[in-house]
C-alpha cells in the first residue's frame, strides 16, 4: 500500500520561448544618470548586436508562475528521503543560507582590500582548522570547487611531490568499486590508471595490492568507507604497503559522513583527501552544484598546496602567493566561498558533540534498513554496513524486475530512487545511503516501500517493470535523446 | 532501532572498526550553537568587511544588481535541495529549467550547443582547451596575455602535466588589443587553439572574427572567453569562435569573496561529443509527451571513467539556475538596456580618467592616473568609503602605475565623480 502520497493535480507550462510575447518585460532600470554613449560610435558599427534573438520577453508574474510550476516537477529532501548512495542527501539547515547572505560576506569582492576582507578571511581560516581537526590531517586548501576537483588537486600535489624528489612516477591505482571520477581524475593529471580487484568482503585485497604497488605507482586512490559502505579495515596495512614503496595514499572523502567524530583519516595513515562539503557538511546540493571540494594533506605534501594560502600576520590575515612548490592555482580566485561559510555554519550549529551524534546516527540509519531488507533482497556482500548498504537485485531479476524498475517503482511511493547499478562490482546494485537526517517514521515507510515493492515484483512484476505511474512524466526516452540530441528550442520553423 | 540492529549501544556500530583507527577523544571543537549565536557571529565577520562601500572594482568578478526573483527561485527547496537530476520523471522541474538554460547561452555566444555548467570560467578556460585539443588531435596552446591573470595560471595547473605547452601571445601596447601579427606569428600546425578573452582583461573589445580567421586558417580553433557575461547583451557575438568558455556570476550571483560562480562552455554541434560537462537533451516519455533528460552521458566520468572527457561529476546548478532567472527577468530588451546603461556610466568616468589604451571598451578601462601610484590614490578613496580600481603592477610588471577600473549600473555618479577628483581631473 502506497501510504506516503496521493496525487493531485500539477500545473502544465510551456518553455519560456512559448510564452514568449514582444514587448512584455520583468525588468526594471533607474534611469541613467550620466549622458548616454551611443554603442556604435563607442565599440564600432559592425560589433553591436541588433538583438539577442530568441531571447525571452514575460511578464514578472509570468516569470514567477513559470519557474515556480517547474519547481513542483521535483523531488527534493525537503519532501521527504532521498537515500542516494555516497551523495549523502542530508536536511540542509536554513540557518546556512541565511549566513552566506550576510550583506558584508555576500558582496564581499575577491580584490578587495585584504584589511576590510578580514571577516571573510577569518571564516576561511575557522574552517581550515575546523576541517583539519576533523581529518586528523596537517594542512587544508578550500579552493577545489568540488569533490571531482579537489581530486584532481590530490593528486597534483602527489604528483608535484613525487617530481620534487625525482620522479613523478606513472600510474594511479584504483579499486574496482571507485567513483568513476577517481579514474577519470588521474587521467586528467596525466596518469595512466590500473584497477585493482576487491577480495569477496568488498574490500581492497592486500595481497592484489602489495602485488601491483612498485616503483611506477603514484597512489592508491581510495575511498573509506568504501562504496559498499565498508570500511576497509586494512587500510593502515595498505598505508604501510603503499609507504614502503615511497608510493602514496589518496583518500575520496565522498562517505566521510561515516567517520566524523568516530576516525580521522589522518590517524589511519592517509596522505592526502578530499572532502565534499556538498555532503558531510550539509551545503546544499541545489540540483547539480555548487559543491566545494577541500583537500587536506599531511605535513610533507603542504608546501605544494595551491596559492594563495592564508597566512596569520599580527596586523591580521593576509593572503602568501610566494610559495615556490606550490602546483599553483586550480580555480580563480579562494574557492567556493559561499559554499564554505555554509558548512562552517553547519559546524558550529553542531559542535564536537552533534557532529558525532550525527555520525552515530546515520550508521544506525543505515543498519536498520540493512537489517529489516535483507529478508527480502539480497544482500551481496556481508561486512558491516557503515552509511550506506547495498542489496542487488538478484532476487527479482529472477521475475524480470531490475534495479532500475525497482527504483522507478519508488517513485510512485512517494520516495526518490536509490543509487542504481553502483558499485559496478555488485550487479543490479541498489545502494542505499539514508543519512542521520531521517526518523524512524521515514525510514519506516521507504522500508515498508521496498518490501511492498518486492512482493510486486513476484506478484504482478510487470507493475514494477513499467513504473512510475504516478508521475507527471512516465518513462523517458533516454536512448532517442541520445541518438538524436536535442540540446536547445529552436522556433518551430527552424526546425 | 538499535534493537532492531541486534545491538546494545550506539558505539557497538563501530565495533568492527580496528582500535587503532578510532578516534580516542572528543572533536576538538567547541559545543553547538543556536541559531541565534550562528547568525551572530557571521553578521560579525560580515561587519569585518567592506559593508556599506562603493567599489569600482571588477576584473573577473563584478557587482550587478540581482533582481528580487532570483533567490525567490533559487531558495525553493525544490530547486535547492534536489539533487542532479538522473531520475528524469521526478526531476523535470530542473531539466527543463537547464534546457533553457543551454538555449539562453546558444542565443548570447552565437554557439549552438552549450552545457549545463562548469565550475567557473577559469576551469571552463582550462578545460575547453582540453576539449580542442581532443577536436585537434594538436596540443600546443596559444592564450593571449589579456586573458585574465588568473585564469592562466589554472590553464597552467591544468595543461601542466599533459604535454600541452601554452605560449603568450602579446597585447599591442596603444591599443590594448591582441596583438594579431603576433598571433599568426605564433601559430603553427600543432596549435590546437588560441585563447582570447573579449572583453580582455583590460576591458578591451578584441578582434574575434579576424582571430579566428587566422586561427582557422593553420587548422586551430578560436576559444572566446568573457568573465563579464553582461556585455553579450550589446556586443555582436563570436560567431566564427569554435569553443565559448565562459563565467556567468555576472548574472546574479553575488561577488562572494570570489564563488560559487558559475561556468559554461559552448561550441558548435558538430564538437559536441567532445565537450566536457552535463547536457540536457528534449526527448519524450513513453506516452509521448515532451520530456527532457541527461543526455550524452557517454562522455562522462560515471560511464566512461578514465577515458572520459573530463572527471567533473558537480557542476554549479543552483548558480546557473539563478543565472536562467536572470536573463528572464531581464529579456531581450533588459539585458540590452542593463549593458548600454554599464557602457554609458563606464565611458562617463573614461571621459574623466586618463585611458591607458585606445582600444574599444565595455564597462572596464585602464587608466594610467599619472603621477600618483594607484596604491595611493586609494588609499584616499578608501577614507571616503570607496574602493578603487585594481592596481595592475603585481600582474603586469610593464603596467606598473596603471589600474583597472569597472562602472556597473550600481556605481552611482556622485561616486564617480569622487574618483575623478581622486585622479585630479
Amino acid at each position: 500500500m502506497i501510504r506516503k502520497v496521493r496525487r493531485h493535480p500539477v500545473q502544465n507550462e510551456p518553455l519560456l520561448f512559448e510564452i514568449s510575447e514582444p514587448g512584455k518585460r520583468a525588468w526594471q532600470l533607474p534611469p541613467l544618470d550620466v549622458p548616454e554613449t551611443d554603442p556604435a560610435e563607442a565599440l564600432g558599427e559592425g560589433r553591436v548586436r541588433r538583438e539577442i534573438e530568441g531571447f525571452p520577453e514575460v511578464s514578472e508574474v509570468e516569470a514567477v508562475r513559470h519557474f515556480t510550476r517547474l519547481s513542483t516537477w521535483n523531488y527534493a529532501i525537503d519532501l521527504g528521503l532521498y537515500p542516494l548512495g555516497s551523495c549523502t542527501m542530508k536536511y540542509n539547515p536554513r540557518v546556512n543560507e541565511a549566513a552566506a547572505r550576510v550583506e558584508g560576506l555576500a558582496w564581499a569582492h575577491p580584490y578587495q582590500p585584504e584589511p576590510l576582507s578580514q571577516g571573510a578571511m577569518e571564516i576561511m581560516a575557522a574552517l581550515e582548522q575546523a576541517l583539519a581537526e576533523i581529518t586528523g590531517m596537517d594542512a587544508v586548501t578550500l579552493q577545489p570547487a568540488a569533490g571531482a576537483h579537489g581530486e584532481l588537486t590530490g593528486i597534483l600535489l602527489v604528483r608535484a611531490w613525487l617530481a620534487s624528489q625525482g620522479n613523478p612516477r606513472k600510474k594511479i591505482l584504483v579499486p574496482d568499486s571507485a567513483h568513476g571520477t577517481n579514474p577519470a581524475t588521474a587521467r586528467m593529471a596525466g596518469y595512466a590508471v590500473e584497477n585493482i580487484r576487491s577480495n569477496e568482503l568488498g574490500m581492497v585485497d592486500l595481497s592484489v595490492l602489495a602485488a601491483a604497488v612498485n616503483e611506477d605507482v603514484a597512489a592508491l586512490m581510495l575511498t573509506n568507507p568504501n562504496t559498499l559502505g565498508v570500511f576497509e579495515t586494512e587500510i593502515v596495512r595498505a598505508a604501510e604497503i603503499l609507504h614502503a614503496k615511497g608510493a602514496q595514499l589518496y583518500m575520496d572523502g565522498a562517505n566521510m559522513n561515516a567517520l566524523v567524530g568516530i576516525a580521522r583519516p589522518g590517524d589511519f595513515g592517509v596522505d592526502v583527501m578530499h572532502l565534499n562539503l556538498h555532503k558531510t557538511f550539509s551545503t546544499p546540493h541545489g540540483g547539480g552544484g555548487p559543491g566545494s571540494g577541500p583537500v587536506a594533506v599531511r605535513a610533507h605534501l603542504e608546501p605544494f598546496l595551491p596559492v594563495p594560502r592564508l597566512e596569520k600576520t599580527p596586523e591580521g590575515w593576509r593572503f602568501q602567493y610566494a610559495r615556490p612548490q606550490s602546483i599553483g592555482r586550480v580555480k580563480a580566485f579562494y574557492g567556493n566561498f559561499g559554499v564554505m561559510v555554509r558548512a562552517l555554519a553547519y559546524i558550529l550549529a553542531h559542535g564536537a558533540e552533534g557532529l558525532k551524534a550525527a555520525t552515530m546516527d546515520a550508521v544506525l540509519n543505515a543498519n536498520y534498513i540493512r537489517k529489516r531488507l535483507e529478508e527480502y533482497y539480497e544482500l551481496p556482500h556481508r561486512a558491516p554496513t557503515m552509511h550506506e548498504c547495498v542489496f542487488s537485485d538478484q532476487r527479482q531479476a529472477r521475475h524480470g524486475v531490475r534495479t532500475m524498475d525497482i527504483a522507478k517503482r519508488l517513485i510512485d511511493y512517494g520516495f526518490h530512487p536509490y543509487t542504481v547499478s553502483f558499485p559496478l562490482i555488485v550487479p543490479g546494485a541498489m545502494m542505499i545511503e539514508p543519512t542521520e537526517t531521517e526518523s524512524k517514521r521515514e525510514l519506516d515507510l521507504f522500508i515498508d516501500a521496498l518490501i511492498s515493492i518486492a512482493q510486486e515484483a513476484e506478484t504482478d512484476p510487470e507493475l514494477v517493470r513499467s513504473a512510475p505511474h504516478s508521475t507527471r512524466t512516465a518513462r523517458v526516452d533516454e536512448v532517442t535523446a541520445a541518438r538524436r540530441p536535442v540540446l536547445r528550442w529552436k522556433p518551430p520553423q527552424q526546425l | 532501532m538499535l534493537e532492531a540492529c541486534g545491538l546494545a549501544s550506539l558505539e557497538d556500530l563501530f565495533a568492527h572498526l580496528p582500535p587503532e583507527v578510532r578516534l580516542a577523544r572528543p572533536l576538538a571543537l567547541p559545543p553547538g550553537k543556536s541559531e541565534y549565536e550562528i547568525l551572530d557571529y557571521f553578521r560579525a565577520r560580515g561587519q569585518e568587511c567592506a559593508n556599506g562601500y562603493a567599489s569600482f572594482l571588477g576584473a573577473g568578478a563584478y557587482r550587478h544588481f540581482r533582481p528580487v526573483l532570483v533567490d525567490v527561485v533559487a531558495s525553493r527547496g525544490e530547486f535547492l535541495t534536489a539533487y542532479t537530476p538522473y531520475q528524469s520523471e521526478i526531476s523535470q522541474g530542473i531539466l527543463t529549467s537547464i534546457f533553457e538554460f543551454q538555449t539562453m547561452i546558444c542565443q548570447l555566444t552565437g554557439m549552438e550547443a552549450a552545457n549545463a555548467s562548469m565550475y567557473c570560467g577559469s576551469t571552463a578556460t582550462a578545460e575547453a582547451a582540453l576539449m580542442a585539443a581532443r577536436i585537434t588531435g594538436r596540443s600546443r596552446i596559444l592564450a593571449a596575455r589579456s586573458l585574465h591573470p588568473e585564469y592562466r595560471q589554472v590553464l597552467a595547473t591544468m595543461l601542466r602535466n599533459l604535454e600541452m605547452p601554452i605560449e603568450e601571445i602579446a597585447y599591442d601596447s596603444a591599443s590594448g588589443q591582441t596583438d594579431l601579427e603576433d598571433l599568426d606569428r605564433k601559430l603553427d600546425e600543432q596549435t590546437a587553439a588560441v585563447i582570447l578573452q573579449s572583453p580582455s582583461f583590460f576591458g578591451i573589445v578584441e578582434e574575434l572574427d579576424r582571430a579566428a580567421d587566422l586561427a582557422h586558417r593553420k587548422g586551430a580553433l578560436l576559444i572566446h572567453v568573457f568573465t563579464e557575461a553582461v556585455a553579450l547583451g550589446l556586443l555582436e557575438p563570436a560567431r566564427e569562435a569554435d569553443i565559448v568558455a565562459g563565467e556567468l556570476q555576472s548574472f546574479a550571483a553575488p561577488p562572494s569573496f570570489g564563488g560559487p560562480y558559475a561556468g559554461v562552455i559552448a561550441t558548435k554541434e558538430k564538437h559536441v561529443r567532445q565537450m566536457p560537462g552535463r547536457l540536457v537533451g528534449e526527448t519524450k516519455d513513453v506516452q509521448g509527451n515532451r520530456a527532457y533528460c541527461l543526455t550524452l552521458s557517454t562522455r562522462e566520468q560515471h560511464i566512461r571513467r578514465e577515458k572520459a572527457t573530463s572527471n567533473i561529476c558537480t557542476n554549479q546548478a543552483l548558480v546557473a539556475l539563478m543565472a536562467t532567472v536572470f536573463m528572464t527577468v531581464y529579456g531581450k530588451e533588459g539585458l540590452r538596456e542593463l549593458a548600454r546603461q554599464n557602457l554609458s556610466k563606464a565611458h562617463y568616468l573614461a571621459s574623466r580618467a586618463p585611458l591607458r589604451f585606445s582600444g574599444p571598451f565595455f564597462n572596464e578601462f585602464v587608466t594610467a592616473p599619472g603621477p600618483r601610484a594607484p596604491e595611493q590614490i586609494n588609499r584616499e578613496l578608501l577614507e571616503r568609503k570607496i574602493i578603487g580600481g585594481l592596481p595592475l603592477g603585481p600582474y603586469y610588471p610593464e603596467l606598473d602605475g596603471a589600474m583597472l577600473l569597472c562602472v556597473t549600473e550600481m556605481n552611482r555618479r556622485a561616486d564617480m565623480d569622487a574618483l575623478a577628483e581622486a585622479f585630479g581631473s
